[in-house]
């Protein structure tokens, strides 16, 4: 991801804000492109999931430091929908099972 | 252009004459080539008759076409899966019409909405997320072309062929983050 402005980069802390539990048996994951922006990925996570701010950052710097972050989990059906609103945002996402 | 100004429901910014040509002939080629994947895609009687469209199941070989329609699995590890294969091949199939019907439609605010020779663009929220979408589409299409990275120098050297597009890459950055700025800031 890329920075249209410089801004003080926060080394996010390890995975917590991902979302997985046992009865969610897919996940969707939003990978690091060098393209997208930060700021548009966090509106694009705020607009779709209607996570708060705070959230939807920490989501996006996961991605941004990790490389990829799991933004939702759930069935097979509700990932591909999200998934597919990923793609449309032109989020460069895509869903595996919970391992 | 100067950074785009939010008031209520109502997005809107000052585009000049040649900004407004650079963007709009971007975004109609980006339509084009969503186009011509939208036509080689074969008639099937079964979708005709049951009305459920079916894509192509394969990933498109252009770079840039397959950046703006992702595969639904990683499948550029070293070996994935035959389940994965499978999966993604019905996946695709099943979403990227919707996929492409929905990235023509915001190219298509956009050429509505951008006057042809410069001057004001007034949107509503809504055309403002599909302005948002589309522009990620031109950046993304322009980034793979020219192969952009993470840290990529503001300029390149003259004589490399790619330094005017790295320009335009640059402003539609610039666009792209002044209008988040100003819709995250009610």
């Amino acid at each position: 991801m890329t920075a249209a402005v410089d801004m003080e980069q926060t080394q996010a802390t390890p995975s917590s804000s991902e979302v997985v539990a046992e009865d969610r048996p897919w996940q969707t994951v939003v990978w690091n492109d060098p393209v997208n922006l930060m700021s548009y990925v966090t509106y694009v996570f705020q607009k779709l999931f209607g996570y708060s701010r705070d959230k939807a950052t920490k989501l996006m710097l996961d991605v941004h430091h990790e490389g990829k972050a799991i933004v939702s989990s759930g069935s097979k059906d509700k990932m591909e929908a999200d998934v597919a609103r990923l793609h449309a945002a032109g989020l460069w996402a895509t869903m595996e099972h919970t391992s | 252009m100067k950074p785009w100004k939010r008031k209520g429901d109502l997005v809107h910014a000052d585009i000049d004459r040649q900004e407004a040509a650079v963007l709009r002939g971007l975004v109609s080629q980006i339509d084009d080539m969503l186009r011509a994947r939208i036509e080689e895609t074969p008639q099937d009687e079964l979708a005709e008759l049951t009305g459920i469209r079916t894509g192509p199941s394969t990933s498109p070989d252009d770079p840039i076409l397959s950046r703006l329609l992702p595969d639904f699995h990683r499948l550029d590890d070293d070996n994935p899966s035959k389940a994965d294969l499978d999966s993604a091949a019905v996946l695709r199939s099943l979403h990227e019409p919707t996929l492409l019907d929905l990235k023509t439609g915001v190219a298509a605010v956009v050429l509505e909405t951008c006057p042809m020779y410069g001057g004001g663009i007034r949107l509503s929220l809504e055309q403002a997320d599909a302005w948002l979408s589309a522009l990620n589409d031109v950046r993304l299409a322009l980034g793979t072309a020219i192969e952009v990275t993470e840290d990529m120098p503001d300029e390149l050297p003259d004589d490399d062929p790619r330094s005017p597009h790295l320009s335009v890459y640059h402003w539609l950055t610039w666009v792209q983050e002044s209008m988040v700025q100003a819709l995250s800031t009610p």
